[in-house]
């Protein structure tokens, strides 16, 4: 047994008693490996006795499942009504300008900072009341 | 020593508030960290004795203890955003640390949990009924009689779910709720178990809000002997606006697609696992034990308007000078929301539109701004409440782009299972930008001579690209299975009606479209 199967095992052990395992087990194997693969979909179908058509089904329908890891930096910028309203849609030249190849900025909508947009999310921090000033700081610094 | 009180809100957080908490500590006070007053603007505030200063930064700090700051606004409870509110579910906002059971239960926790099991179920059900509580999640369905359908549904497994994917923008109540009052939802989905005979709780919460999953998960911890016999488990999701449908919702916990289903059957009767399940949303589970307070429930229905009793916490976000969270009975106007207790916007310029209810409500015209904050008021003047986001836009927005977003949001998130939403968001981006473009020539396929039914004239014109944008809203708002394809049209529609010279220069092109706008 390889490595990742031994993790992936661990992983659906931990929640295969859960009523509706599954999105607790993507969640965990995209964390783990930044990614959910053909090869994790497959144990996984395996593991729940699904097919792997209902698993793969399931991982394209999200946001948050990629199917090949990125392992750069990435940043989160939110675009939704609020932070427009606060003018993020000025930000995004600068932001990916200065994020160029090495960073990865992806939209969200909404992180629930909408009083004090523009705002932005790196892992678990959260940072609010960006101008291009900060938001180039933010993105270099990732 | 003294005692520096600074919340540990996420927006405070992201505003410094950790740092500041480590200066004062280095500087030998006793740091509390508190749930959020809700005073945005004034973020990171710091709290000694009553008094409130912010929005605080390092080099606040000496100052503050020496007290020669000149960013103190005086006693907190005094100041006009908070004295002029009616806080029932956020009662504690601002005064309790969120996970010390120790001060919720000195703010009269768990009393509503206690009462609840004596008076038992049907009683239970009756004081949620009268209290007039509607579902804060947008909907407005009266909870009590959810709860009762439940209770009285067949089956030895039901379920409490409680919907916290708070995806519209310019809401954030429900992350406030769970950051800075966990035990308070906890206690109101202990009791709606005990109303409809449910031992297991879930709360479905998005991955995008990592601080509340890390304070409920510590919450379930540390309450879970005092719930006990219920059990309450939280779920993140993974990254899907539609996940906030409660259907979508239930398809998501259960591991599946998060599809919407067709109702019915009701979740009511057939939710989680096709067993009954009660969902609700934050908002409404967390004002529980206080209508389960004796006397609450009469006090609850005492605050509010027409058929909307209670309170509404009410966001105020986007563009505007003193964002933050405002509760307060129905009745409101927005006029009083925006320009008075928000101060108008943020950037000083004139305020032009302000969006009610989340990406999916209507763009409302100070014209508008007497309409009275109600369920009934809201959906007559074809907008709606939703979960109380109000988003201010000054006079820089570009109101072809926010209906063009409007359609793109849509596209983005529609989950597939309708045509309307899945093709039809599609279609309306498209249809916009031509707008945009001031119609369109016709194409080569259109000019061939084989295509002799094709019109062969110089093409359409922006008059009648909104022909077919209102055709497809209408197709949506009718045709479509949630509220996702079905409300995308009142942005859009909204946005078009009022401010049309955003959308073509020939505003009589939309009156000619449109004749209802013409009045």
């Amino acid at each position: 047994m390889s490595e990742k199967s031994e993790i992936l095992g661990e992983i659906i052990a931990r929640h295969h008693e859960r009523e509706g395992p599954l999105l607790p087990i993507l969640n965990d194997v995209q964390a783990e490996f930044g990614c959910v693969d053909a090869e994790s979909e497959a144990l996984i179908a395996k593991g729940l006795n699904l097919s792997r058509a209902d698993v793969h089904g399931v991982v394209s329908f999200y946001h948050d499942y990629l199917p090949t890891p990125d392992p750069r930096p990435h940043v989160q910028i939110c675009r939704a009504e609020a932070c427009k309203a606060r003018g993020v849609e000025k930000l995004i030249d600068a932001a990916s300008r200065s994020a160029g190849e090495r960073v990865r900025i992806s939209t969200v909508y909404c992180l629930g900072l909408c009083s004090a947009g523009p705002a932005a999310r790196t892992g678990d921090d959260l940072h609010i009341r960006l101008d291009e000033q900060a938001i180039t700081q933010l993105v270099e610094n990732a | 020593m003294t005692t520096v009180r600074i919340s540990d809100d996420a927006l405070a957080r992201a505003g410094g508030a950790d740092r500041l908490a480590a200066a004062f500590e280095k500087k030998g006070c006793e740091v509390q960290r508190t749930s959020s007053w809700g005073m945005h603007w004034l973020e990171p505030l710091v709290e000694i004795d009553g008094e409130g200063f912010g929005p605080a930064t390092l080099d606040d700090v000496d100052a503050i203890l020496d007290g020669r700051s000149n960013k103190s606004i005086g006693n907190i409870e005094d100041h006009p955003f908070i004295a002029t509110q009616t806080r029932i579910t956020f009662k504690r906002a601002g005064k309790t640390r969120p996970l010390s059971l120790e001060d919720y239960e000195a703010t009269g926790g768990w009393v509503g949990l206690k009462r609840a099991r004596e008076i038992g179920s049907a009683a239970i059900v009756d004081e949620i009924k009268h209290s007039g509580l509607r579902g804060r999640g947008g909907a407005g369905f009266p909870t009590g009689i959810k709860w009762e359908t439940v209770m009285k549904a067949p089956g030895p497994q039901k379920y409490i779910v409680c919907n916290a994917d708070e995806g519209d923008s310019g809401t954030f109540a429900d992350r406030m709720a769970m950051e800075g009052d966990p035990f308070a939802l906890l206690e109101g989905m202990a009791i709606a178990g005990e109303a409809v005979g449910a031992n297991q709780g879930y709360i479905y919460l998005r991955s995008e809000y990592p601080d509340a999953i890390r304070k409920l998960n510590a919450a379930i911890e540390i309450a879970a002997h005092i719930i006990a016999p219920f059990k309450c488990e939280v779920r993140v999701g993974a990254g899907a606006y539609v996940c906030g449908e409660e259907t979508s919702l239930l398809n998501s916990l259960e591991g599946k697609r998060g599809e919407v289903r067709a109702k019915p059957p009701l979740p009511a009767l057939e939710g989680f696992l096709a067993r009954p399940t009660v969902v609700n949303n934050v908002l409404s589970l967390q004002a529980v034990p206080h209508i389960l307070h004796e006397g609450g429930a009469d006090e609850y229905r005492d605050a509010g308007f027409g058929r909307s009793r209670g309170t509404m916490p009410i966001q105020l976000a986007g563009n505007i000078k003193h964002g933050g969270l405002y509760e307060v009975g129905f009745g409101v106007t927005l006029d009083d929301l925006v320009n008075q207790i928000g101060g108008g916007t943020a950037s000083g310029r004139p305020v032009k539109a302000v969006q009610v209810g989340g990406p999916l409500g209507a763009y409302i015209h100070p014209d508008q701004f007497d309409i009275k904050f109600d369920y009934e008021e809201y959906t007559n003047a074809e907008a709606l409440i939703g979960h109380g986001g109000v988003t201010v836009f000054d006079d820089s927005a570009d109101m072809l782009e926010m209906a063009r977003f409007a359609m793109e949001f849509c596209s983005v998130e529609s989950c597939g299972k309708c045509t309307p939403c899945r093709i039809g968001a599609v279609r309306g981006v498209e249809i916009l930008d031509r707008i945009k473009a001031g119609g369109r020539t016709r194409d080569r396929i259109e000019l061939a001579p084989q295509m002799h039914n094709a019109p062969k004239d110089a093409g359409r014109d922006a008059g009648d690209e909104i022909g077919l944008l209102t055709d497809l809203c209408e197709t949506m708002k009718f045709g479509s299975l949630c509220a996702l394809g079905g409300f995308t049209p009142y942005p859009v529609m909204s946005a078009l009606r009022q401010w049309p010279e955003d959308f073509t220069r020939n505003p009589e092109l939309v009156k000619k479209a449109l004749p209802e706008a013409a009045e």
